[in-house]
């Protein structure tokens, strides 16, 4: 099976060093998410409840299981 | 040895009335299951048959006095509370202070998510129906687990399992497994601590209020591993596992992989496949210090001496799990259960590398994505009343104004279900169980169905002095394929009582 060829990455401390992402991939992904902020924020900010202070403090719950 | 085995979720949902911030949740609780069942249930509504249950039961072996329970765990005692059986095989009711909906027996984790998000446009209906009525409070539901000041109500899973599993084997395998499996399905939560006194977000809803390894309760102390023992079926046979650390989750894939995972692992557990101990120094500690690392770097001591992240302890059982279904299935391995291991490995290998690579499938990650975009453009510290309100808002069911919602609706969150199947599945019971016959029963007779529950249909039936309980204490009988035709067949409920005792 296909997953046979990708074993999990054990840890080991001498693993580490493999673990930080490159910094163009931040970089990549900071550039694209960029790109998608505008679009789906003005959506949101149409819906998002108006104060959002009295919203947070009045929502107050009563403990269940 | 797949991801099949008899299951279900119960979900409690948070509840405001808007401009009554001090309204009566058990109040506004019940007004929203009688105005489902009003409009929906058809004749007479069915009482909820409490005689099999034993909330008090553990599964090491004893009985908690009922003197010494808290009040919130004698939860078979009928108070009179809102309740009502559905003719999908659901149970929709008031618990506590919350309404909550117990999905059906079903036998996969696609009808887990089917029968979860039916329950969830229940739920949402209901509110509307609550709404219209004359002077009718308007009520939003939040599938969440926190206010984030100290309250928590719950997102339970249950897994039917062998009896002859000893319970000693479930609390060693399967505490490392829930310590991990919240870096797949935790939902995110803004703020750190019960009542979020330090700023930060959070992959669990839930981490923060457990304190104990094993335990009774549901509502204090809350335990990793619950002992409630009901089995809802044969005992001998069978035991339930009762799942309270779980999160409350929106997104599909999220609640696919908890459920299909876990039930994997617990057959492992069940068949003795899992040899080595994969255990963790300080679990209760532990399950927190994950949750509260969204880079997911934490490193957690294993009892072996190894330090893993919560990734790589998840990568373990991924590993266990495809030799297992290999080696016992091979070829036969049914098509669900590859696509369990196979979204499982592809979403711990993202989240390994970059887990924003998993903000189309898990909640965690869309919220956390869509907190750092207004963090970005409006320059907010994580203590900003605005990131906490997206937190709730999130969970809002609404499908206008709930975020989870307006993501999936613009592409952003992958689903695996079409809309006409999650409405099918607010009505239509699933057919692999008992719960096809309870819902059928409803549907067709509901005139004569006294009462209902997990293990029994109870009918009161014309011309007969007492009434007739059908005892369904096997949740693989009553399929369709087992009462479909006689059910159809039947014109009366008499006809079928008689056909199912003759």
């Amino acid at each position: 099976m296909a997953q046979e060829q990708k074993q999990p990455r054990r840890s080991s401390e001498t693993d580490e060093v493999t673990e930080t992402a490159p910094e163009t991939d931040v970089a990549e992904r900071r550039e694209a998410l960029d790109g998608d902020i505008d679009a789906i924020l003005d959506e949101i900010d149409d819906v998002l409840e108006t104060n959002a202070e009295d919203f947070v403090k009045s929502f107050i719950q009563k403990g269940g299981q | 040895m797949s991801v099949r085995r008899v299951m279900g979720t119960e979900i409690e949902y948070g509840i405001s009335v808007q401009g009554q911030p001090l309204a009566n949740p058990m109040v506004a609780s019940s007004q929203v299951v009688n105005a489902y069942a009003s409009a929906t249930v058809k004749a007479r509504r069915a009482r909820w048959d409490f005689e099999e249950e034993s909330p008090l039961r553990d599964a090491r072996g004893f009985d908690m006095s009922r003197q010494v329970a808290d009040a919130s765990q004698l939860t078979d005692e009928d108070l009179g509370l809102a309740n009502v059986i559905l003719t999908n095989g659901a149970r929709l009711y008031v618990d506590h202070a919350h309404p909550e909906y117990s999905t059906p027996e079903v036998v996969t984790p696609l009808d887990i998510v089917r029968w979860d998000k039916g329950g969830e446009q229940v739920m949402y209906d209901a509110a509307l129906r609550a709404a219209q009525l004359p002077g009718g409070p308007q009520i939003v539901l939040y599938k969440n687990n926190t206010d984030g000041k100290g309250a928590s109500y719950g997102a339970h899973e249950n897994y039917l399992m062998r009896r002859s599993t000893p319970f000693g084997d479930i609390v060693k395998h399967l505490t490392p497994f829930f310590v991990s499996r919240q870096v797949v399905c935790g939902a995110g939560r803004v703020g750190i601590g019960q009542d979020g006194r330090d700023v930060g977000y959070q992959l669990s809803q839930r981490a923060d209020f457990f304190e104990v390894e094993v335990g009774l309760e549901t509502t204090l102390k809350r335990p990793i591993i619950n002992t409630r023992d009901e089995p809802h079926a044969d005992p001998d046979t069978y035991r339930r596992l009762h799942v309270i650390i779980g999160d409350a989750n929106l997104a599909e894939i999220s609640t696919y992989l908890k459920v299909g995972t876990t039930s994997l692992v617990l057959a492992m557990i069940e068949d003795g496949f899992i040899t080595r101990d994969l255990g963790v120094d300080s679990p209760v500690s532990s399950l927190r210090a994950v949750s509260h690392d969204p880079t997911l770097q934490h490193r957690l001591t294993l009892r072996d001496g190894r330090t893993l992240t919560a990734v790589q302890l998840q990568m373990e059982y991924l590993e266990l799990a495809r030799k297992y279904v290999d080696s016992r299935l091979g070829a036969d391995a049914d098509d669900q259960t590859l696509d369990v291991l196979d979204r499982w490995e592809s979403v711990l290998d993202r989240l390994e590398r970059d887990p924003m690579l998993c903000a189309q499938e898990l909640d965690w990650v869309a919220k956390l994505k869509l907190l750092e975009q207004y963090r970005q453009r409006d320059g907010l510290d994580w203590d900003d009343a605005k990131l906490h309100l997206i937190d709730l808002q999130y969970a809002d069911i609404r499908p206008e104004k709930g975020l989870y919602h307006r993501l999936a609706q613009a592409g952003r969150i992958t689903r695996l279900l079409d809309s006409a199947s999650v409405d099918a599945a607010m009505v239509d019971p699933p057919e692999e169980t008992r719960a096809y016959f309870r819902g059928r029963c409803l549907e067709k007779f509901a005139a004569d169905v006294a009462a209902a529950s997990w293990d029994s249909v109870i009918f009161d039936l014309p011309g007969r002095e007492s009434l007739q309980r059908v005892p369904t204490i096997d949740p693989l009988r009553g399929s369709k394929a087992h009462v479909g035709d006689l059910i159809d067949r039947c014109e009366t409920a008499e006809a079928l009582f008689t056909a199912l005792t003759r």
